[in-house]
């Protein structure tokens, strides 16, 4: 479980977060979303340590993030597994490289234990016998695969990802979506999904936080968030012509 | 007041690729790659220039050498001293920041933009270890370029006065051998060093906080040949004039 009390981040003048707190839910998907600048990346990076909060605290379990020392940030990075929105797979390594990346560096194992290793995340997340393949032979859909494979591979207690469906078609998009989600209940890890695409938050939205300019206007889950009559969600939601149609059936059903 | 920001966070990011190591098998695999990348993948174009500017170095020398009291040996004496103090040293180095610089740059920049450094300090590696150190580890070999260099602008040298007809290979062999000073060697290795560093670290700096896209990795690039190139020959000054003067 992670837990934000109160996190406020500036850049200059500009005021990012405006003090969130919140908690994340071990063994759910939980969902950041907002419209574009209403502070999700900010957010996230607070969250990963990559930005440092000007006010308030982030705790993993008992432990806030702030009272870790070097040592104590680096073994909690062991046990975080990141999908970037473009992939960031390293470009010069082949899929089997990347996957295996986390654990030539943190663990003792043998070069067989982790190839055994490597091909089961990758027979996992359907892409057995691609191992030799370099990233810019593979789609955007299999990139994103492989950083879920190397995101997974030394078993993580803490799974974030950013915009993971941007870029790829719907059906795609849906496959990326369900893999998360049965990765993170067959784990049982918390993972934090920050989005804007209402499908994902149809698909696995089991905890979602609605940031509106830096600050937390909502929080509920995937059947909560077409009841709701908070006027920033519903006018994020029904931005889009499929889900205002959605919204009229159903007001001309009531 | 930029610069002076931007030489405090050269020096923090100098801090930061000495601490933090990456473990140890994973950097000597990379220490070896980098050896390949910059070194060994360098010495075709040090060889190709180095021997082509020798010859040249020759032939001008011997053209402006047109007394008949002058000794043709000058010839050969001229070529040494020119590719030992200055041609191998200092052009080369600006040569190489051109080729190995870019390549630092350009590579760290698209790891930036493309956000594996991102992914590299998510995992909890320490980036600039990773990525800067092995790089500094590897250019410490490049005085083994220059050493080439030496060596290959003086053979050009050799064939292009002796086989251009401009002196003989006893002249040549005496003006090699006249007034030879073994601490030029000293001097030149030891700037040849100091030039290694700068071409690992300004390049791996500018490529490693570059902010913006393909554009600015372009930029970055540029900025990182001019700025070597600028340390360079300042560095060059200074030692110079620490060391012979």
């Amino acid at each position: 479980m992670i837990t934000v009390e109160n996190v406020k981040k500036s850049f200059g003048d500009q005021e990012i977060l405006k003090g969130i707190s919140t908690t994340f839910v071990k063994g759910k998907t939980n969902l950041i979303i907002g419209q574009s600048g209403s502070g999700k990346s900010v957010m996230l990076k607070c969250l990963l340590g990559l930005f440092t909060p000007e006010e308030g605290r982030i705790y993993y379990e008992d432990k806030a993030i702030q009272d870790m020392d070097d040592d104590q940030q680096r073994e909690l990075r062991e046990n975080i597994g990141m999908l970037f929105q473009g992939g960031a797979l390293f470009d010069s390594m082949t899929i089997e490289e990347n996957v295996m990346f986390p654990l030539r560096m943190f663990t003792k194992q043998s070069k067989e234990e982790m190839l055994t290793r490597v091909n089961d995340v990758l027979e996992r997340v359907n892409l057995q016998g691609e191992n030799k393949k370099y990233p810019a032979e593979i789609s955007g859909g299999m990139q994103k695969r492989v950083s879920i494979a190397r995101a997974i591979v030394n078993r993580p207690k803490y799974l974030f990802c950013d915009e993971p469906n941007s870029g790829l078609d719907p059906k795609t998009a849906t496959v990326i979506d369900n893999l998360i989600q049965e990765i993170t209940h067959e784990f049982d890890i918390t993972t934090v999904v920050v989005t804007h695409d209402m499908n994902s938050v149809m698909e696995i939205g089991e905890h979602i936080n609605f940031l509106k300019n830096g600050l937390l206007v909502w929080k509920g889950n995937q059947e909560d968030i077409f009841k709701t009559d908070n006027k920033d969600v519903t006018d994020f939601v029904y931005s889009s012509d499929l889900f205002k149609k959605i919204r009229e059936v159903q007001l001309k059903g009531k | 007041m930029k610069y002076l920001s931007d030489i405090g966070s050269y020096f923090l990011m100098l801090k930061k690729v000495f601490g933090g190591f990456t473990k140890g098998s994973v950097l000597r695999e990379l220490i070896f790659k980098e050896i390949d990348d910059l070194v060994i993948g360098s010495l075709g174009i040090v060889a190709f220039i180095s021997f082509f500017v020798g010859g040249v170095i020759t032939i001008q020398t011997a053209l402006n050498l047109t007394n008949p009291l002058i000794p043709k040996s000058l010839i050969a004496f001229a070529t040494r001293q020119s590719i030992i103090l200055e041609f191998a040293p200092t052009f080369m180095s600006i040569i190489m920041a051109g080729k190995v610089g870019s390549f630092i740059t350009s590579s760290i920049g698209s790891m930036r933009v493309t956000e594996q450094i991102d992914a590299l300090e998510v995992m909890g590696i320490n980036s600039l270890n990773y990525l800067v150190f092995p790089k500094i580890v590897a250019m410490m070999f490049y005085p083994l370029v220059i050493a080439l260099a030496m060596f290959l602008g003086i053979m050009g040298g050799y064939v292009a006065g002796v086989y251009g007809g401009f002196t003989n290979s006893t002249d040549f062999g005496i003006g090699l051998r006249d007034t030879f000073e073994p601490f030029h060697l000293v001097y030149a290795f030891l700037k040849t060093f100091v030039f290694a560093f700068i071409i690992a670290t300004v390049p791996s700096w500018q490529g490693y906080y570059m902010k913006g896209g393909a554009l600015e990795v372009g930029k970055a690039s540029t900025n990182s040949f001019v700025w070597t190139s600028v340390l360079i020959i300042l560095a060059n000054y200074i030692i110079t004039q620490l060391l012979l003067s």
